[in-house]
């Protein structure tokens, strides 16, 4: 009975630990569960170092064909859930075939590891970093163990960051020239800017400044498609005259925001608009949308 | 509908207000527990009930002030927060996260107030930041009232001289370049809202409108409170930007009253040196504004702050204040061709009341004035505005305030020409007021000229200017009116006797002119003015009055006399003539001119045939004729013996027996003149009473035959007090036995059985009969006179 029993039990405990878990950064990851777990932060060509420890479940040997750990990034679509495409596969074997009868620790490493993509979590689409053990074994099936982390990826302030400037207008009704100072934006920039009317003929109830978050999944004819408005920030109240100037300040930080996703792998693409939106008095909207490059740029170290 | 869309909005307040409690409740509470987020977030939501359009001005004004009064609580609250070690760099931007731009930019400005505080910025970078952001707001009352509040929480914290938030060298250019800009946009946002909304609701606009207006013009108090703010400061940057933010919102209302707010905000001082500058935006305003008000109050200030102290009209002189606002009223009236002349009007007595009071002595200015005046109405024909001829009675009365004298007001050489575009009833408004400041200054009129032109002034009074309807005139206002006239007449005075003529005939020239209607009140002032001219000429005993040199004598004056009344023979006033004859026969008679005074007494006697045909006139014309007559000497035997049978004569020819027997009786004391030996004939005097008597008795048979009864004894006892009069004055053709017989006669009447009885007749008598035995009684010469005569 005992023997049954253990069969559907794993025959052993396995637990990855990082070499600088107690200094590294643990950032919130929210779960397919819904829930939130603190793992540790990396960003690419970092070394991921640690140690794996099994143990043996009530002392008894655990025989096996070959321990091996693995770094996965993967990306699963949600259309296609459970079907995980690894961009990134990265082995180490860590024992041969054989048994453990006590408690035993591998050392592993992964060192400067490419990991180009920031880890990710759209409305479709996931991109995630995973370590996987695995004990095999011949029969009772092998013994894995998962331990997620999250990869960003900082950027330098870019060389070349022009301004948005443009001038628009629906013929004999509304002129207007917008600016914003940059197009390029790391996460906790502010956008500045101004919006200046040139003709008004209509009666302008008031103007928000939207910043909208696209996201496209698949390829050709099954692109999907799917768009949030992470951030409405009114700009304007009431009906401004010709010649008027309204200043744009909006602070990126209090939103949830990622850097900007540009065909990540030929699965996804997740990219950032400024929606110039003005509302006249019989709820009409009028708006403008450019897109805006947003990145991470590396907090003070 | 009105009512109910009242009704509604108090709805809509109350639930605003309710909503504002409501979150101010929660908000309360996180300040209480320190709890920023929680503070924040519903700080954005109370704020959030600013945010609506259904309230007017006045009730959004409500709802404004209980958000303030949180405001400064949450105020207290992040300097609390600073203190606690929170950065106010990082609460600064912290409130701005909030979504919705109208509670982002309440918290914004008021965590700009700490930030201010805590100096960890500049003061003016802060005051720039926020007064910018502000134009998100570009709703006109919102805008307004966040606008506003901006200004209230940065009031003690403009980086001012000497204020403890004073920056670098520009720094007053920085405090006034903040409020400067805050009341460019406020401005904007005010005249905005002329413009939105239906046409209909214009009115309700313009009210709503100015209701506001104070929360636009507390900016210039603001920079007038500004220290640093110095003349030349004003003069440089200030004004002009005021100036030119007014001009260009090209907007009556907010023109008209920020030019009002310019010129009570900021010090005379200012206004004085840089009048050209802010006259110089007159012109430029819209042709609607009711420039003359503001220019007015212009003027008045200064005037006022010329009156305050001597020590400034220096200053006046030396900005030429005077020309400045000549010509810039001049410019303004050029520019708003169609001003109604009530505008120009005005603005020519308020300029008017400016060089009065700050060059008093420049009566050319005053002039010039009126002169400038003149031309304007010029073009306008008579003035039917009733505003605009009050304005013009005020114009004309200021310099007659000011200086008290109608002299020097004369001087004034278009003082007239104005008066010429008033209707006749202004001008003889005004024709009073220059009467009655001559009455109440005594003012000396002295010569000739200066009478001229003051009879020409106010020729409103002294003829019929435009054959206006005679009827319209009240009766009462027009003896009033001639009163006046008449004792102005009697006012003009000048000692000397040539000058005195030369007045007298200049007022003869205006008030022949005056009609039948004026000359009985004028033409007697008139006489007796000259009269007086001949007492004077005779009580002047050290010069000769009649001097070699003088050509004025007495008889040219007599000559106009003659002339004068005669001109009431038109009227017709013959009563009134006669009298004024007699009155010149005694003068004629005090100066000794027996032909003269003849003649007057013919011109008397003719009229008193010829004109004068009422009994009752006759009677008491025949009075006078017989009084005067009495008095005069200077005729020889011959013609005072024709005069007296003549007056005589008139006597017995009257209708009424009783006016006879009265006229005749009186007619004995032309026979008896007191102090006049040569002229005391006891045989005529008898001859009269007796006359009268004889009259007196047809009076009574009369009586019997009409009415059976005799009547009353009344003429006899006074026949018998004139008997007892000539009696005691030594007649000696009256005797006691005379007397005697005629108490017999009286009483034998009284006791007659025809005798109607008449208490006052027999007292008479009685009074009589004892006075006789009151003579009697006295003893001496006179009782012994009166022993004859038995009682």
């Amino acid at each position: 009975m005992n023997y049954l029993i253990g069969a559907f039990k794993p025959a052993c405990n396995i637990s990855i630990t990082f070499a600088d878990g107690k200094n590294r950064k643990q950032v919130p990851l929210k779960k397919e569960n819904g829930q939130t777990i603190m793992v540790p932060l990396f960003q690419s060509q970092e070394n991921i170092s640690g140690k794996i420890s099994i143990e043996p479940v009530l002392g008894k040997k655990v025989e096996h064909n070959g321990v091996k750990i693995e770094l996965l990034g993967q990306i699963e679509m949600y259309f296609d859930r459970g079907n995980f495409y690894d961009f990134t596969s990265l082995v180490r074997e860590l024992d041969v075939p054989g048994e453990i009868y006590e408690r035993k620790t591998y050392p592993f490493e992964f060192s400067t590891v490419e990991m180009p993509y920031e880890t990710y979590n759209g409305v479709n689409v996931r991109l995630r970093y995973v370590l996987k053990v695995t004990v095999s074994r011949g029969y009772g099936g092998s013994v894995v163990e998962y331990q997620d982390f999250v990869v960003r990826n900082y950027t330098p302030p870019p060389s070349i960051n022009n301004s948005i400037k443009m001038e628009v207008g629906i013929e004999d009704c509304l002129h207007i020239e917008f600016e914003y100072n940059k197009s390029k934006y790391h996460l906790k920039d502010v956008i500045i800017g101004k919006i200046y009317f040139l003709l008004v003929r209509i009666k302008i109830k008031n103007m928000d400044l939207e910043i909208r978050r696209r996201e496209s999944t698949g390829s050709g004819a099954n692109t999907h498609v799917e768009t949030e408005t992470l951030a409405k920030f009114e700009l304007m109240d009431g009906a401004p005259v010709r010649g008027e100037s309204i200043p744009i300040r909006l602070f990126l930080s209090p939103y949830e925001l990622t850097p900007t996703h540009r065909n990540i792998n030929n699965k996804f693409s997740v990219k950032y608009y400024l929606n110039l939106v003005l509302v006249d008095e019989e709820d009409r909207r009028y708006f403008k949308q450019q897109e805006i490059t947003i990145y991470r740029l590396q907090e003070n170290s | 509908m009105m009512v109910d869309g009242v009704e509604d909005e108090e709805k809509w307040l109350a639930a605003g207000i309710a909503g504002l409690q409501q979150n101010a409740f929660y908000m309360h509470r996180a300040l209480d527990s320190n709890n920023l987020r929680d503070a924040l977030k519903y700080s954005a939501q109370m704020l959030s009930e600013l945010r609506t359009s259904k309230l007017s001005p006045q009730k959004y004004y409500q709802l404004y002030m209980r958000a303030f009064d949180e405001l400064r609580k949450l105020e207290m609250f992040f300097k609390e927060e600073t203190r606690r070690g929170c950065s106010i760099i990082d609460l600064y931007e912290l409130v701005q996260h909030a979504g919705n731009i109208l509670p982002r930019l309440y918290l914004l400005c008021t965590v700009g107030s700490v930030y201010i505080k805590s100096k960890e910025a500049p003061a003016k970078d802060v005051l720039k930041d926020l007064v910018e952001m502000c134009r998100g707001i570009q709703h006109p009352v919102r805008g307004l009232f966040l606008r506003s509040y901006l200004s209230q929480i940065s009031r003690d914290k403009l980086p001012d001289i000497g204020s403890e938030y004073e920056g670098d060298a520009d720094t007053v250019n920085d405090a006034m370049e903040f409020v400067l800009q805050n009341f460019t946009e406020m401005n904007k946002l005010w005249v905005r809202m002329q413009h939105q909304g239906p046409a209909r609701e214009k009115d309700k606009r313009e009210k709503e409108r100015s209701e506001l207006r104070d929360l636009v013009g507390k900016n210039l108090h603001v920079l007038s409170q500004i220290e640093g703010v110095d003349l030349d400061t004003y003069k440089e940057t200030v004004l002009p930007r005021v100036l030119e933010q007014v001009v260009n919102c090209k907007d009556e209302i907010a023109q008209c009253y920020l030019m009002d707010c310019i010129i009570q905000v900021f010090p005379d001082e200012y206004h004085l040196q840089t009048l050209e500058i802010l006259l110089g935006a007159f012109p430029q305003l819209q042709p609607s504004v009711d420039i003359k008000t503001v220019l007015s109050r212009l003027m008045e200030r200064l005037s006022n702050y010329a009156a305050s102290s001597t020590e400034v009209l220096p200053e006046f002189l030396q900005v030429e204040a005077f020309s400045k606002l000549n010509n810039a009223i001049g410019k303004v009236i050029e520019a708003q061709a169609d001003m109604p002349i009530l505008g120009a009007v005005t603005l020519y007595s308020s300029l008017l009341t400016f060089t009065l009071h700050v060059h008093p002595d420049r009566l050319d200015y005053a002039d010039q004035v009126l002169g400038a005046c003149v031309k304007k109405l010029s073009g306008e024909g008579k003035l039917e505005d009733n505003r605009a001829t009050k304005q013009i009675v005020a114009l004309l009365s200021a310099p007659l305030d000011k200086y008290n004298d109608i002299v020097t007001v004369l001087k004034l050489s278009n003082y007239p020409s104005v008066m010429e575009y008033v209707d006749s009833e202004t001008n003889k408004v005004m024709a009073m007021v220059i009467i009655q400041s001559i009455m109440k200054n005594n003012t000396q009129i002295s010569t000739a000229d200066k009478v001229g032109a003051l009879f020409e002034l106010i020729k409103g009074l002294i003829r019929d200017l435009d054959g206006a309807a005679h009827d319209q005139v009240d009766e009462d206002d027009f003896k009033e009116e001639q009163n006046s006239v008449a004792r102005l007449i009697q006012m003009l005075q000048n000692d000397d006797t040539e000058e005195m003529f030369k007045i007298i005939c200049t007022v003869r020239k205006h008030i022949l002119t005056g009609g039948p209607k004026r000359l009985p009140f004028t033409v007697p002032p008139l006489v007796f003015s000259s009269l007086k001219v001949l007492v004077r000429q005779l009580q002047g005993p050290e010069e000769n009055p009649f001097g070699e040199e003088g050509s004025t004598t007495p008889k040219k004056v007599f000559q106009l006399l003659n002339q004068t009344i005669e001109t009431l023979y038109g009227v017709p006033a013959p009563e009134l003539a006669l009298r004024l004859y007699l009155q010149c026969a005694e003068a004629a008679n005090d100066s000794d001119l027996e032909p003269v005074a003849y003649e007057f007494f013919t011109q008397a006697y003719i009229l008193y045939e010829e004109e004068i045909s009422d009994s009752r006139a006759q009677v008491t014309a025949i009075h006078l004729i017989i009084g005067t007559l009495q008095r005069m000497h200077v005729f020889g035997v011959e013609n005072r013996d024709t005069l007296t049978h003549k007056a005589t004569g008139y006597s017995a020819k009257l209708l009424k027996k009783p006016d006879q027997c009265r006229a005749v009786y009186a007619c004995s004391h032309l026979f008896w003149v007191d102090d006049q030996d040569n002229m005391k004939d006891g045989e005529r005097v008898l001859l009269c009473l007796k006359r009268a008597l004889r009259i007196a008795n047809a009076a009574q048979q009369m009586s019997n035959a009409t009415r059976g009864s005799t009547g009353s004894v009344t003429l006899f006892v006074e026949i018998l007090n004139k008997y007892l009069y000539f009696f005691e004055k030594g007649n000696t053709q009256i005797n006691a036995a005379a007397i005697q017989s005629l108490i017999e006669l009286i009483t034998a009447e009284m006791q007659s059985e025809s005798n109607s009885p008449d208490p006052a007749a027999d007292a008479f008598f009685a009074s009589t009969l004892r006075y006789i035995q009151f003579q009697k009684q006295k003893g001496g010469a006179v009782g012994e006179k009166y022993e004859p005569i038995k009682v």
